[in-house]
């Protein structure tokens, strides 16, 4: 049925348009940036050791600043974002990095958004196409229900 | 009551046809939607009786991060490479912490028994005014040497996320031990005699 | 005096759930409707008693009754009267007797609006709803007990977490939060009690629609203030931290709101009868899992209590309500089958059925991330943190793609539609986005914008279009004003037009959360006495500090002057505070927020006081947040719309088929 052809093609579409919304913002921001935004681009990966759950770079207490502060020093030492997450890394464990880095067990929570929504589809995809024993023009009892209260309603004035 | 709404149950539940099958398929169902729920509970489970916010140390076994601080209770820096080859234990606190209070005992008792040893107890200050800290000694009266940490670069260094935390460095350098939270005498005693054995043995 | 009269109405409160419970099965089960009545009277001393118990706490918080450990840890003498009546509810145990109330509310209204007419599967739900009372009493009787004495009374207390004394929001969100976990109880009563009694037709549905969307809208507002005083008093410039305590809140208000559209699909088609079964426990789970996770100590966080000793108990109730609510369902499976089918992907069940889809995959994903550390911890050993780029990345896409199927869902018709039908529906909404995404690309906007914000003006137009068609239709059929054909056409089905504005609540905030996610920034300065500075386009000028001493804190002001770097003129005149608190190791810092209105841009202006070096120098965090008002304004939206969704419709007369059992009689008319 074309209908139903189309129907999956205008989904798709929809689909393929957002992916690449996504795509799009994940990805970080290129060109030149200025210390401050590197800074703060570090630091919004790493987590504030004393504030729970705020990044280094959103939170307002006071060792998150020296943190930012200690992030400044070594990026103007030259040292690459890699190495200063290394730093914090060796200290407090991989627990001090937002998210989880990608690999071994924790690649786990990164792959499950992405296998639950094909997932997802896939449940929606079966459960739109499974074909009843009858056919598409019977009224079921709950419709029927309906039909009757509604035409109470209509023999009723106003 | 029921009039309308249910009969279809009624009707459907006389058409079905019957017996023990129907009966084990209705367990098998069960169980199937049961199990991964079990598993869940079960794995929250594995969360009572932790501390979450207690973070296993990176630093155990590495070299002690040196560092150069200024004196709080006295003029004057320590620098944590004049005292290589002692045992050093480090006790970050702070005049606002509770726990720090209830420490300060087994710190001054494990400070009068192995001070002659050569053992040094250094507290650092973490997030604190320099008025509060030296009110904080006045008050406990402590003896032990004191230092600031400006720009906390120290306690960054040593991974600290909370006070207090107390480190003991082996006299090789290394990191032997570290525990968050109040430390008991025990603890101390314990691991001071196990890094003096560490040094003897050198 | 006080922790005598609570324990003991809280003890007799706990004596008449479980006799409640025991009445209303045993007269169910007898068929001897006096039984149940007198468990329907047990329901409201219940409430009563709980009133009591929480009276007796406010009343040792306003007279200062240190000799409570909850009143010594939680306030002080110092502590204004309004913040001494909110400790009721700051902390832990105090915040259980507040859980308490609200559900034995709850019950006593059940009660109050079945006391005439009632469906077979009534007795059972309350029996389920006093079993659930039952488990709460028990704890705020046990282990944390408000109530509990100490052994010498001390002088003074020591008042609240600062924090929590900042700012009045404090009153709000959580009652609005409890009252919206607590209000999905009811639909998950009468869920059980169709489960158990085998009558899984819809009624149970029907019955506790408006008590499913009442407890949609009251968590709807909890978490839009939440999210207000997040930004509003901790002063990291944000609103949502992904904090494990806000995302438990947020996961029953994702699967509630999957439930309100599916029921939808039940009662017109007969369809995802355990589909929704499975909703409705699972959103009821998720409110507990919530309390188990904020008060079991599990889950290092912001908003967790701590040091708790209950966790196994919650963790026993939680297994409990899976392992009983899911059972069932499986058990009664054949009962549950549906009655037809999807005809095609392109119609309104279709869409419903998306909708779920995807916000089950949001669900799924937000708690994956929440708990993936106790996973973690438990495999490794280590520690691991899932933090807001985590949950940014993996929750952006599906909304987005959630965004679409609401602006094409109520574009559809239910069964079936002809591709032409919906292509001329979607005329003017695709002419929207296009002109949208053209403006936008034109003024140099990026990809992500034009796409986002050419989709939310897809889906204001599909929504506001539907709008218009409806109250068309009225004025056509019968000759009216503009405004009695939007009276008469919401009149005749609110739920749609409640949902439609709700839409557009939605639309607004994310408008808002997008426009803030895109071009937010913020810079920090240290300014000196009488310097201006230039930082993310406007002149910053720091004036002055000034002392404020109040009993409990002493606060102080910096004055930041905000100037238009063109002309020189004052935008705003700043005053984010450092508050010292004697307990506290950190000032805590307010700050202080030009709120964004259309007049302005839809541009907040926040700055928050960092430190400060007496009068002379201050360092300051500056924000330029566009759009954030426009989160709040959605969330307004959305309550209304939820609200004329719930609207009560007169009761009609008997229709000549007979007497309508507690079902809806009025119908939605599709136009």
């Amino acid at each position: 049925m074309s209908g139903r052809t189309s129907s999956f093609a205008v989904l798709a579409a929809a689909i393929a348009v957002v992916a690449l919304a996504a795509l799009m913002a994940s990805g970080g921001s290129g060109g030149h940036q200025t210390l401050d935004e590197r800074v703060h681009e570090i630091g919004a990966g790493l987590r504030c050791p004393v504030c729970l759950n705020l990044s280094v770079a959103d939170s307002p207490s006071k060792l998150a600043g020296e943190m930012r502060t200690e992030i400044e020093t070594q990026l103007r030492a030259g040292r690459s974002p890699e190495q200063i997450r290394a730093f914090f890394i060796d200290r407090y464990g991989e627990w001090i990095l937002l998210s989880p880095p990608r690999h071994g067990w924790n690649l786990l929570p990164w792959a499950v958004p992405i296998v639950g929504l094909v997932a997802g589809v896939a449940l929606w995809v079966a459960l739109v196409r499974r074909r009843a024993p009858r056919t598409a023009g019977e009224v079921t009892e709950t419709e029927h229900r309906r039909i009757e209260r509604e035409l109470a309603d209509l023999e009723e004035p106003g | 009551m029921s009039a309308g709404v249910d009969e279809t149950d009624e009707v459907r539940e006389a058409v079905e046809p019957d017996g023990r099958a129907r009966s084990r398929h209705r367990w098998r169902t069960v169980a199937f939607v049961l199990a991964p729920l079990v598993l869940f509970a079960l794995l929250l489970a594995t969360g009572l009786g932790r501390d979450p916010r207690e973070l296993p140390s990176e630093l155990i076994g590495q070299p002690a991060p040196t560092f150069s601080v200024p004196r709080l209770d006295a003029g004057g820096t320590i620098d944590l490479g004049d005292l290589h080859g002692q045992v050093v234990v480090v006790n970050f606190w702070a005049s606002w912490c509770v726990p720090c209070r209830e420490e300060h005992d087994a710190l001054a008792a494990a400070w009068d028994r192995y001070r002659e040893r050569g053992v040094v107890v250094l507290g650092v200050s973490f997030e604190d005014t320099r008025e509060a800290a030296l009110e904080f000694r006045d008050e406990l009266k402590g003896d032990w040497p004191l230092a600031d940490d400006p720009g906390s670069r120290t306690a960054i260094a040593y991974g600290v996320f909370g006070v207090p935390e107390t480190f003991v460095i082996a006299p090789d350098g290394t990191i032997a031990a570290k525990t968050t939270g109040a430390v008991t005498y025990e603890w101390l005693t314990d691991e001071i005699e196990g890094a003096l054995r560490a040094g003897n043995v050198e | 005096m006080p922790a005598l009269v609570g324990t003991l109405s809280l003890a007799l409160a706990l004596a008449l759930a479980v006799y409640g419970a025991t009445a209303a099965i045993v007269g169910a089960r007898t068929g001897r409707p006096r039984v149940v009545e007198s468990a329907r009277t047990a329901a409201y001393s219940l409430f009563a008693l709980v009133v009591v118990a929480n009276l007796a706490m406010l009343a040792a918080l306003l007279g200062n009754d240190f000799s409570l450990r909850y009143v010594a840890s939680n306030s002080s003498r110092a502590t204004p009267t309004f913040f001494k009546m909110l400790a009721l509810w700051s902390a832990d145990e105090g915040s259980l007797l507040l859980w308490n109330l609200v559900l034995g509310g709850y019950l006593a209204a059940v009660a109050f609006r079945f006391r005439r007419r009632r469906p077979e599967t009534f007795p059972w739900a309350l029996a389920v709803m006093f079993a659930i009372s039952a488990f709460y009493l028990v704890l705020v009787l046990g282990p944390t007990t408000p109530f509990a004495t100490l052994a010498t009374t001390p002088l003074d207390g020591r008042g609240p977490l600062p924090l929590l004394q900042n700012h009045p929001l404090m009153a709000a969100h959580p009652p609005f939060l409890y009252l919206g976990f607590i209000g999905f109880t009811v639909p998950f009563a009468f869920a059980i009690a169709a489960l158990i009694t085998g009558r899984v037709s819809d009624a149970w549905m029907r019955i506790t629609r408006r008590w499913t969307i009442t407890a949609w809208i009251f968590l709807t507002i909890g978490l839009v203030l939440g999210a207000l005083w997040s930004y509003s008093v901790l002063g990291w410039g944000g609103y949502w931290a992904w904090d494990p305590v806000e995302n438990v809140a947020l996961l029953p208000w994702l699967m509630g709101t999957a439930f309100l559209h599916s029921v939808m699909v039940q009662e017109r088609r007969g369809m995802l009868k355990v589909w929704n079964l499975s909703l409705i426990v699972g959103t009821f789970a998720l409110t507990v899992l919530g309390t188990f996770l904020t008060r079991g100590s599990i889950l290092a966080s912001v908003h967790a209590f701590a040091e708790s000793i209950v966790g196994p108990l919650y963790l026993a109730f939680l297994t409990l309500v899976l392992l009983g609510g899911f059972g069932m369902i499986a058990w009664r499976r054949e009962s549950l089958r549906a009655e037809a089918t999807f005809d095609t992907p392109l119609s309104r069940e279709s869409v419903f059925l998306g909708n779920n889809v995807l916000l089950l995959v949001l669900t799924f994903t937000v708690l994956v991330g929440t708990i993936y550390p106790l996973l973690a911890e438990a495999v490794t050993g280590g520690k691991v943190s899932v933090g807001s780029p985590f949950f940014n990345r993996n929750t952006a896409p599906v909304a987005l793609l959630l965004l679409f199927l609401m602006g094409i869902g109520p574009l559809l018709p239910w069964r079936a539609a002809s591709p032409s039908a919906v292509l001329r529906r979607l005329q003017v909404p695709m002419w929207a986005a296009a002109v949208t995404a053209a403006l936008l690309a034109l003024t140099g906007a990026g990809v992500v914008a034009v796409i986002v914000f050419g989709l939310a003006a897809f889906v204001a137009a599909a929504t506001v279009a539907e709008m218009v068609r409806g109250v068309q239709a009225q004025r056509r059929a019968r000759g009216i004003s503009v405004g009695a054909a939007i009276g008469a056409a919401v009149a005749r089905n609110h739920r749609l037009y409640g949902g439609l504005v709700v839409h557009l609540g939605m639309i607004v905030a994310v408008v808002g959360v997008s426009w803030a996610a895109l071009a937010d920034r913020s810079s920090e300065v240290t300014i000196a006495r009488s310097e201006i500075v230039h930082a993310e386009g406007y002149d910053l000028r720091y004036d002055g500090l000034t002392t404020r001493e109040e009993p409990q804190r002493r606060v102080l002001v910096a004055e930041l002057t905000v100037l238009d770097p063109e002309t020189g003129d004052e935008v705003v005149r700043l005053k984010p505070s450092l508050n010292l608190y004697p307990s506290a190791s950190e000032p805590i810092g307010t700050p202080s927020i030009r709120t964004g209105t259309p007049f302005n841009g839809m541009v907040d202006l926040y700055a928050s006081l960092v430190t400060v070096e007496n009068d002379t120098r201050a360092s300051f965090r500056f924000f330029v947040n566009p759009g954030i008002g426009l989160l709040w304004l959605g969330g307004a939206v959305m309550a209304f719309g939820g609200i004329v969704a719930a609207w009560p419709t007169r009761p009609r007369a008997a229709s000549p088929r007979g007497p309508e059992p507690m079902a809806e009689r009025r119908e939605e008319v599709t136009v």
